[in-house]
Formats: C-alpha cells, sequence, structure tokens
C-alpha cells in the first residue's frame, strides 16, 4: 500500500457527513451573521458612505466579510475536526491505522476546506441579493479562495492538535484572527486611516488577503496583487513546516 | 501454531514526566493463539499494546509483525492488527454501521456492505445498525468496538479488557467470538482484570507488573507447575484434636469437622500423599472420600504480583 485512498475518503467523508448533520451550525449561521453585515453596513448605512475607489459601500465590504466567513470557518471547521477526536478519544483509531500523517492531515485540510468553500460560496451568492457583485478576475478569485481556505483549514489543523480544551481551541479565532479581520480594512480602505494606523495594518498578514481578493473582484487594491499571493504562500510554507515538526514529535497526540 | 507472529525485542517506555511503563519487554507471540496479559491497573498492559499497534512510541528497542518493524513497515504491520480499545470511544452521534463502514477505510480496504453486514449479525449488532451510538447500552457499545476492530479483516486482535463492565451473558457470547476467530486463525491477545476469562479461553498467559514482564507460559503449565493444590480428605466420624502421628503434615481440620485439608505443591518430587495416607491408616481413622483442588490461575497470579513487588 503506497498511499491509502480509501483511509483518506473515510476521513473525509466522515468531516463532511458531520457537516450535513450540523448544518444549522455550520452553514446557517456563519451565512445568517454575514448577511446582517450585508443588511446593516451594506445596505442600511452603506447608503450613507460615500463610494472607495469608485465603488458603493456595500460592494466594497463584500471581499472583506467573505474573507473574515473564510478564515474564521477554515480555522474552527478543522481545528474542531482533528480536536474533537483527540477530546472523545476516537483519535486511537486514526494513530492505529496503517495512514501516513501526510494521508491524516491532507484528508482533515481538505475537508476543512471543502466545508468553507461551500459556505462562502453559499455566502457569496447570499451578498448578490443585498448588493450589486462584479468579479472582474474570477479564476483569480477561485484561486484566492482555495489558497486562504487551505492555508487556514491548515492553520485550524495546527491550533486544533496543539489545544488540550475547548478554550484554548477558540482562543485564536476570536482573540487573534477576528480582530486582525476587522482591523485589516475589511470595512475600509487603508487611505482612509492616518499615516500611522496605516504603518501599522501593515504589519497585519490579513490586509493582504482582504486586498488580494478585492483585487480579483473590482480591480482595486492598496498593495500590488503579488504581494497578496506572496504573503499568502509565505503563510502556507509556515504552516506547512510547523504542521509536520509537530507531527514528526507526535506533540500532544503520541504522548 | 508454531510460528512466531509478533516479536517484541528490549522493549521500553518512558514518558515525558518521567514515568517508566516499560522496562526491557521480550515477548513472542505465536500465529494463531489466545494470548492473555495479566497484570494490575498500571502494570503497562496497555501501554504495550498502544505501543504494538501505533498509538504509542517507544523509548527504545522493536517490534515486529510478521518479520515487518512496526515503525519503518506500519503499513504492513498496522493493516494486519485490529484493535479493541479499553475505553468507551466511539462516535456517539454516527450510526453503528457507519462507524463500522468508517474503520474498515481507515485500515485501506474498499468499501464491502457485505461485510460490515456479516460482521454485524455475526456479534448480534444487525437489527441496530442504524441507531446512533448514545442510544446503545454499554454492552452493545463494547461489541461495536469489536465490529469495528474486526471491519478490516485483521490476522492480529488486540482485546485491551474487552468485558469489563459487561454481563456474565455478553462476556460469554464473547467468549464465543474470540473462540470462533480462533479458528480462522486469527492471533488474540487480551488483557484482562477477569482471571477465569484467561483461563477459560487462553492458550498462554503473561503476566506483567511495574512495566516487566514476570512470567510467560502455556495457561495448563503455568498452574501445573506454580500451583499448589490441595487434598480434601472426608472422614467418616468426626474429628476434635489432631493425632499427633499427623502433626507433621501441617493439615488443619475441615469446617464441618469431618475432614482434614492437606496442602502441597505439586512442582515438589515428593507430594507426601502416600505418607499421609499411611499415617491416617495408622491413626484408626477411616476414610471415607478424597478429593483433590487444583490452585485457580487467579491465586497464581496474585502470589506472582505479590513475589514481583516485594523483590
Amino acid at each position: 500500500m503506497k498511499f491509502n485512498f480509501y483511509a483518506l475518503r473515510a476521513i473525509y467523508l466522515h468531516e463532511m457527513d458531520r457537516f450535513r448533520r450540523t448544518l444549522l451550525q455550520s452553514l446557517f449561521s456563519p451565512v445568517l451573521s454575514t448577511s446582517l453585515y450585508f443588511i446593516v453596513f451594506g445596505s442600511v448605512i452603506g447608503d450613507f458612505v460615500q463610494k472607495i475607489d469608485g465603488i458603493s459601500y456595500g460592494s466594497y465590504i463584500v471581499p472583506g466579510l467573505l474573507m473574515l466567513t473564510l478564515l474564521t470557518q477554515s480555522i474552527s471547521n478543522t481545528s474542531f475536526g482533528i480536536f474533537f477526536p483527540k477530546f472523545n478519544g476516537t483519535i486511537y483509531e486514526i494513530l492505529a491505522a496503517p495512514i501516513s500523517t501526510f494521508e491524516i492531515v491532507l484528508a482533515f485540510v481538505g475537508a476543512g476546506a471543502t466545508k468553507t468553500l461551500l459556505v462562502g460560496a453559499v455566502i457569496f451568492v447570499t451578498s448578490l441579493f443585498f448588493t450589486e457583485v462584479r468579479v472582474e478576475y474570477p479564476i483569480l478569485m477561485i484561486f484566492l479562495l482555495l489558497l486562504v481556505s487551505f492555508t487556514f483549514a491548515l492553520f485550524g489543523f495546527l491550533i486544533g492538535v496543539l489545544s488540550s480544551n475547548f478554550e484554548q481551541m477558540s482562543i485564536i479565532p476570536t482573540l487573534v484572527i477576528t480582530p486582525m479581520v476587522f482591523l485589516g480594512g475589511s470595512l475600509y480602505s487603508l487611505d482612509m486611516l492616518p499615516p500611522f494606523w496605516q504603518t501599522v495594518t501593515y504589519f497585519n498578514p490579513v490586509v493582504y488577503l482582504i486586498n488580494g481578493l478585492r483585487f480579483a473582484f473590482y480591480g482595486v487594491s492598496d498593495f500590488n496583487i503579488w504581494i497578496s499571493i506572496t504573503t499568502m504562500i509565505l503563510f502556507l510554507i509556515i504552516c506547512v513546516t510547523l504542521v509536520t515538526m509537530i507531527l514528526k514529535k507526535g506533540y500532544n497526540i503520541k504522548n | 501454531m508454531s510460528e512466531n507472529q509478533i516479536t517484541i525485542n528490549n522493549l521500553s517506555k518512558v514518558y515525558e514526566n518521567g514515568f517508566s511503563a516499560l522496562k526491557n519487554i521480550n515477548l513472542k507471540i505465536k500465529k494463531g493463539e489466545i494470548f492473555a496479559m495479566l497484570g494490575p491497573n498500571g502494570a503497562g498492559k496497555t501501554t504495550l499494546i498502544n505501543i504494538i499497534c501505533g498509538i504509542v512510541t517507544p523509548s527504545s528497542g522493536n517490534v515486529t509483525i510478521d518479520g515487518f518493524d512496526i515503525i519503518k513497515n506500519y503499513r504492513e504491520t498496522r493493516s494486519k492488527i485490529g484493535l479493541v480499545p479499553q475505553e468507551l470511544t466511539l462516535e456517539q452521534f454516527e450510526t453503528v454501521f457507519n462507524n463500522v463502514s468508517y474503520s474498515r477505510g481507515l485500515y485501506g480496504k474498499s468499501p464491502n456492505p457485505k461485510h460490515v453486514e456479516k460482521i454485524l449479525k455475526d456479534i448480534y449488532l444487525w437489527d441496530k445498525k442504524d441507531l446512533r451510538l448514545r442510544q446503545l447500552s454499554g454492552g452493545m457499545k463494547r461489541r461495536v468496538l469489536i465490529a469495528k476492530a474486526l471491519s478490516h479483516e485483521p490476522s492480529i486482535l488486540f482485546l485491551d479488557e474487552p468485558t469489563a463492565g459487561v454481563d456474565v451473558e455478553l462476556r460469554k457470547e464473547m467468549w464465543n467470538v474470540v473462540e470462533t476467530l480462533r479458528k480462522t486463525g486469527v492471533t488474540i491477545i487480551l488483557t484482562t482484570h477477569y482471571i477465569e476469562e484467561a483461563e477459560a479461553i487462553a492458550d498462554r498467559v503473561g503476566v506483567i507488573n511495574q512495566g516487566e514482564i514476570i512470567v510467560v507460559d502455556e495457561k495448563t503449565e503455568l498452574i501445573k507447575k506454580m500451583g499448589q493444590k490441595k487434598l480434601l480428605i472426608e472422614l467418616h466420624e468426626e474429628i476434635r484434636t489432631m493425632p499427633e502421628n499427623l502433626s507433621i503434615f501441617n493439615l488443619s481440620i475441615g469446617h464441618d469437622n469431618r475432614s482434614l485439608i492437606y496442602t502441597y505443591n505439586v512442582k515438589s518430587e515428593k507430594t507426601g500423599i502416600t505418607d499421609l495416607l499411611q499415617k491416617i491408616k495408622d491413626s484408626g481413622l477411616k476414610l471415607k472420600d478424597l478429593k483433590t483442588e487444583q490452585a485457580t490461575l487467579e491465586k497464581i497470579f496474585v502470589s506472582l504480583v505479590r513475589e514481583s513487588n516485594e523483590i
């Protein structure tokens, strides 16, 4: 057996089945909360805000809100996916199976990213009901959505492996990712900030992700698109390296 | 049944907190046998099983299965093993059928609903196949764990305390399952606290204490070699005091005052039974009946562990 395809398939389908069983929480809840942003910031307040780079405010915030969902969902889906078997003890079965570390990661991250992309697709379609959305570079958009979903699903896997309880698992998405997205230009352009805060924002990596997606949508960005892509790939490399190192040591799982 | 299937060489495990769970274990398990591992809580039984199955990384030493190293050739070794863990660790919100099918997939086997159906029928779970795990009783969940372990047709089955907390009827049923598996050539290694379980179904017994194997032997040999036997001598008349000529035998008088109890070791060359019977005759006591009672594995186990703790 060179590659355990059936194990990969089993974990992937098992995770997707959990998604299906909990649709209310896993799909409806993020779609509803993002729709509320569209209604409040886009339709209600948006009419009183001037256009940014020639785009109405309601349309301008769509990529940022989509990115917020992608990041939080991909992290929480995958971190929960690997943490839950650790929590209830069923991880023994995965550890005892003839499956490589790479296959385990691929299955969980693949399922986490798929769930995220499904949620993202529904949110994208929902946004069309509230505001005018156009996609200038659809292939770039799909590439960025895939890249972000897989990268942050991998990051979520890392959090799930390192966490020893539910509290630790929610710290990063709640206390780190959400503020980074909100302060990373999801609802405004960096030009609107005073110079000092603009400089501070440059240290927030999420800024580059949001701007990359906004470029794919409307062709406008605070940065060159290659800076965004490079940032994402760098983060992906960091996540892959950390996951490989930690799983090789068996950290928090095998000992 | 003589070919060794599992070979454990100088295996040790020291956990990160410094606890030494296994100390230089050497053991060989034969193909097709039922091997029972006895030991008190914390003796290292589960750690040993978990290392062989790949759940815990050993600190030193090696284990081979059919000649394959469990670390270098983990795909070959793990696909041969089925594990029934001690805890009832199951995905509570999943159905029985899906749970078992999931395990089969993990072990690299293509979906085979017919095989899953056969297993579920064999262990009387077929009528529960669509129930979610949280709807099952503890005994039923234990059966699901067995079904999961058998889902990929393993040639080695580890049963870590398989009948802990199950009723007598289910325990007997499980023994039947084990017996059926043995007939198909599956090697079975079980850990248990129920000595009667080891006595009823095992071919060989190993006793482990404080991370060390104290003894490994054929079950019957172990009982024969190490066990003490009791000779119960029933008398026609009542006896209140021990006749003087019998004092050298360390006899005791039974509760009914109509019997004498003689304890002897079957390992000794001379049991002293002939002398004893002659002396009883000399003392004028009349024999009614003679019975012997073999020491149980439980007594042997307790004495072995006690001896090992004293060292």
